[in-house]
This record gives structure tokens, sequence and C-alpha cells, in this order.
């Protein structure tokens, strides 16, 4: 285990001092997708500008699900977004190095890239927070405080999962990455604005089939000390701990399937 | 040191069949292969494109699983024992790049240490024997997407060799590669093998790296074993004759040559099959130049494709 996180670490390390190379392009990058960031938060206040409230939310409260919400993607999507880029190592064959080392295969990938442009949307979800914390008026406790502590290692967990299990399609279909951004870019969007706002089949989707509704939501009804609108147990609020274990456990029984049916076709 | 006993592989593939109908088909890449390998030996692993080759490497080094049969390398099962064995074995494939990309070779090999948990002072010994006997140090410190293939290949069987494992699977470790850089590369496959008995299997479709390096040869054709023997054995019977291709200013007759003989006519173009042993190409030449006006010439080596298709000649 050790090990295994002092490799990760050398490894991620090699990575990121050869993006570091290119100083010049990182610098924009960087400075892009923090300015990319802020529109897309930009749309939140416009809705605000015009409706006082959405679905019994106010414009602070939404903000706090959008920053709870972007952070922990952003961190997911700056250690394992380059899944998206997956299939092309099944395609060409490169995956097969992989199975030629000493070490899990998931593993490897996962320790194969860093995004680090992605930290500009880690700041942009930090300065949101602090826009939603100084309009809201929270009574903070332990309690609050350990779950708002834990929302972000949760969350990145129950993204992660999702988008492991999304990239195993490439096992069987050499394709897949547009279909899988579909619940990784896609689900986070839908996490930034409160469930109840949906209808009925996406809230289920959201809360059951890809959990993403405990990435934030139902933390921030504990944080935010509100009513559920959709009136489930408050239990509900304390268990997304638990549910990204499920989840990152579910996504790695997806992961060792699909390596299996690789080995037996090698396709 | 590695056993095949009735191993199978087989692929479904599906066809076009109409519209939108597909058919299901079966492909045996491998079928019912059996052969046995001593600790230390050269193994020549050759045959057409599309034999079956890389398919038996592939189930060998753990990456692929056999659809029947058993296999043991080094006493381990590979499919089930792949980590166990990654330890014991180096693999080199062709266009598969072990390296980084972008970073310096020498970083590619601080990682791989790392990897396969290396000690230090073995990984120091390793490298200083490398970068002597494969000329390392000139290139070391360059990204290895800057490196041209040569220098790409002598990293790559650098990066595989860190770990000393005992056993090598090469596809195609000359290919491309100019005369000197061929040279090297087999000088380097020797003397791994001489001094610290490491048992290489290569595939390979050029006859001179099989004259070097193999002690035996494997042929297979349509995945199955269609040859097993030693070298010696295998060129003293299909592999020695060469052919000379001659153009002449018109058409004539095959021309009789003491030595050769001619197997094609077409038109002013004539094919002369000769033995080394028995005529020199240059004496041959010679000969055909007294009996008619040369316009042209080319020698054909016998490659693999032409040693296969006479084995099949020989046994029908």
């Amino acid at each position: 285990m050790v090990d295994a996180l002092a490799v990760y670490t050398r490894l991620i390390g090699a990575q990121v001092r050869s993006q570091l190379q290119y100083r010049v392009s990182f610098a924009l990058d960087l400075t892009g997708t923090f300015l990319l960031s802020f529109i897309d938060f930009l749309a939140v206040l416009v809705i605000f500008h015009n409706i006082p409230r959405l679905g019994g939310w106010s414009v602070h409260e939404v903000a706090f699900l959008y920053a709870t919400s972007s952070i922990s993607f952003a961190l997911c999507d700056l250690a394992i977004g380059h899944l998206d880029l997956f299939p092309q190592r099944i395609r060409d064959g490169t995956f097969d190095v992989l199975l030629l080392r000493p070490r899990g295969t998931l593993y490897q990938v996962l320790a194969s890239e860093l995004t680090l442009r992605r930290v500009g949307r880690v700041v942009q979800g930090l300065i949101v927070l602090g826009y939603a914390l100084s309009g809201l008026s929270i009574e903070w406790s332990a309690g609050r405080a350990a779950v708002l502590v834990l929302m972000i290692p949760t969350g990145c967990v129950i993204y992660g999962s999702v988008w492991v299990a999304g990239a195993c399609l490439a096992f069987w279909t050499t394709e897949g990455g547009e279909f899988t951004n579909a619940f990784t870019y896609g689900g986070n969007f839908l996490t930034q604005y409160p469930i109840n706002i949906y209808s009925a089949w996406a809230r289920r989707f959201l809360a059951y089939v890809i959990p993403m509704a405990f990435v934030c939501y139902f933390p921030a009804l504990y944080i935010l000390d509100k009513p559920d609108p959709l009136g489930l147990p408050s239990i509900v609020r304390f268990v997304s701990p638990l549910v990204a274990g499920i989840a990152a456990l579910v996504a790695g029984a997806v992961w060792r399937l699909a390596v299996r049916h690789y080995r037996s076709t090698g396709s | 040191m590695i056993e095949v006993e009735g191993v199978e592989k087989r692929f479904v593939v599906w066809r076009k069949a109409g519209r939108l109908r597909r058919r299901r088909i079966e492909v045996r890449a491998v079928d019912d292969l059996t052969f046995s390998i001593e600790r230390g030996s050269v193994v020549g692993y050759i045959g057409p494109n599309g034999a079956g080759k890389s398919t038996t490497v592939k189930m060998l080094t753990g990456i692929l699983v056999p659809s029947a049969g058993r296999i043991s390398v080094g006493g381990l099962e590979p499919s089930k024992q792949r980590i166990q064995l990654a330890r014991r074995i180096g693999a080199m494939f062709g266009q598969r790049v072990q390296l980084w990309w972008d970073l310096p070779l020498i970083e590619s090999f601080e990682l791989l240490r790392h990897i396969y948990k290396v000690p230090a002072e073995r990984f120091r010994e390793n490298l200083a024997t490398y970068r002597e006997v494969l000329d390392l140090d000139p290139f070391l410190h360059t990204p290895v997407r800057q490196l041209s293939l040569g220098q790409r290949v002598r990293g790559e069987l650098s990066a595989v060799m860190l770990h000393d494992p005992e056993i090598l699977f090469l596809d195609e470790p000359t290919i491309g590669l100019d005369v000197v850089a061929k040279e090297r590369v087999r000088e380097f496959l020797t003397r791994v093998n001489r001094e610290r008995g490491v048992t290489v299997l290569l595939t390979t479709h050029d006859l001179a790296d099989i004259e070097r390096l193999c002690s035996r040869i494997l042929m297979i054709d349509h995945g199955r074993l269609i040859y097993d023997g030693t070298v010696d054995d295998l060129l003293a019977r299909y592999g020695t004759e060469r052919t000379l291709v001659v153009d002449l200013e018109e058409p004539a007759p095959p021309l009789d040559v003491p030595g050769a003989r001619v197997v094609q006519v077409d038109g002013p173009r004539q094919w002369l099959r000769f033995r080394r042993e028995d005529v020199s190409a240059a004496s041959l030449t010679a000969a055909v130049a007294e009996r008619a006006r040369l316009v042209d010439l080319a020698i054909e080596e016998p490659d693999i494709e032409d040693v296969v298709r006479r084995i099949y000649l020989g046994s029908a």
C-alpha cells in the first residue's frame, strides 16, 4: 500500500514535470479553464437575476451546491479525467503493455496522468464556495463541519466510480468516450442544481442509478438545514460516504470483468 | 522453462451477412499447439503474417487467456499468475512502447525500477552494463519522442532487461533498423543469453536474425506448428536457395547455366535458382552475361514466407 502510493507519486510527478516543460502553454491552459468556469457560474446568476428562488432554493444555497459539486468534480477530473482518452489505449494496443507489468491495470491507468490545468476549476469552486458561505447563515456544529469536509472526497469517489465504469465500455466497443461523458460531465451539470427541480425519473436516476444526488444534494440538505422536498428519511443525508464506497466497489468489479473480457477476446 | 500443451485460441468475429444481419464466425488463431523450450535457449518463432505468432506470445506473457490447453512459463500459469510472471519476464512488442514518450530515457528507467521494485544496487549495475553494450550515453537524457527508431529500440531493450528477467519475448526486435543497429541488437541478445542464461523467444522475418541468434526454430502457420528443429537443418533443407532475376535485352529460351536452374521465364525476364554452396552470385552473373546481353539484375534472398511455402511443397 505504502509502496503503491510512493510509486503513484513518482509516476504522477514525472507526468507533471513533463507538462510543466511547456510553461507558457500550461499557464494559458490554466487561465483558460479558470475563466471558462466562471462563465459557467454566470449562468446560475442569470437565472437568479430573473427569479428569486429556484425550487425553494436561494441563490446562495444553489451556489453552495454548485461549489461543492464543482470542487469534487474538478478534483476528480484532475486525477482521472484522462480516462476520456482510455479507448485510444485499447485501439492502439498499448493496454497490453500494462498487462506485462507487475501491477494492477486500473492502478497503472489511473497513475498514468494528471490533468494539471483542471486546478483552475478547483480554484473557481473555492471562490464560489466563499461567495455561498458569505451569504448563508449556517449554524456551524462539529457535525456540519465534518459533513462539509467529507463531501469533497465523497463526491470525488462517486464521480470517479462513474468515470471508471464508463471507461470499461471501451473494452467492448473500443469507443464510448462520448457516451461516458454524458454521465460524468452531464452528471456534474445536473448536481449543480437542486434535484427537486427535475422530473421524477431524472431524480430517481440521479439518486439510485448513478448516485450523483449523494455527491452534494443530500449532504447539503443537512448543512443548510433544509427539509427534503422529496420527503426521504433524514438518514439519507449521512450515507454519502457509504454510497461512495459501494460505488467504488462496483466500479472495481466492472473493471475486473472488463479486463477479463479483454483477455479472453483480445479485441 | 516454457511448456505449451494442446493450446488453442479461438476468436469470435462477426461478419456482415446482409444489410443488418451478422454472421458469427469462429477463428482459430492457435490450434492444438504443443512445444517446450529449455532454459537458456534462444528460439526463433517464425511464420507468415497472421499465422498466430503474436497470439501465442500474448498467451505466454499472460495478456491473453487460452481457450484450451495448458501453458507453464517458469513454473507459473500466465493467465492466472500474471503479476508474479511479470516480474520474471521481459517483453518487447514492436509498436507498443514501454517507455514514457515525453520523458527523458533515464527517467523511464527510474520509473520502471520502482514499478518492478528493482533493488537500487542491481539497477545501477544493470544500467551501467546496458549503457556500455548498447551505447546509450549519447541519448540517455533525451525525451523518448525525439529518439530515432534505432535509439528507441536500444532504449526499449534496456528497459525490458532492467529487472533481470529470466525470459525475454521479443517481437521483431530488428525490424526497420539499419545494418549497424541490427548488429548491435543481436550482439546484445547474444551477450545476455550467454552471460546471464536468459531464455529468448523471438519472432522475426529476418533470416539473418535467425542464423545469428537462434539455436532452434519453431515455425507455425494457420495456428499449427509445422516445423520444430535446428536452424542448420532448416536452412540446409529449405533456406539456402537464392534467386537471380535477370532482364535480358530480348526474350530468350531458358538459359543453361551450370549451378543454377531457370524456374520462371516472363518475356525477357528470367528467374534462376542457385545454392550458395554451388556457385557465387558473381560467377553466376558472369556466366549469364556470356550467354546473353544483360540489361539489369537483382538477387532475391529467401525469406520466411518462401521457406514456409517450400516446407509445404516438401511435405506435400
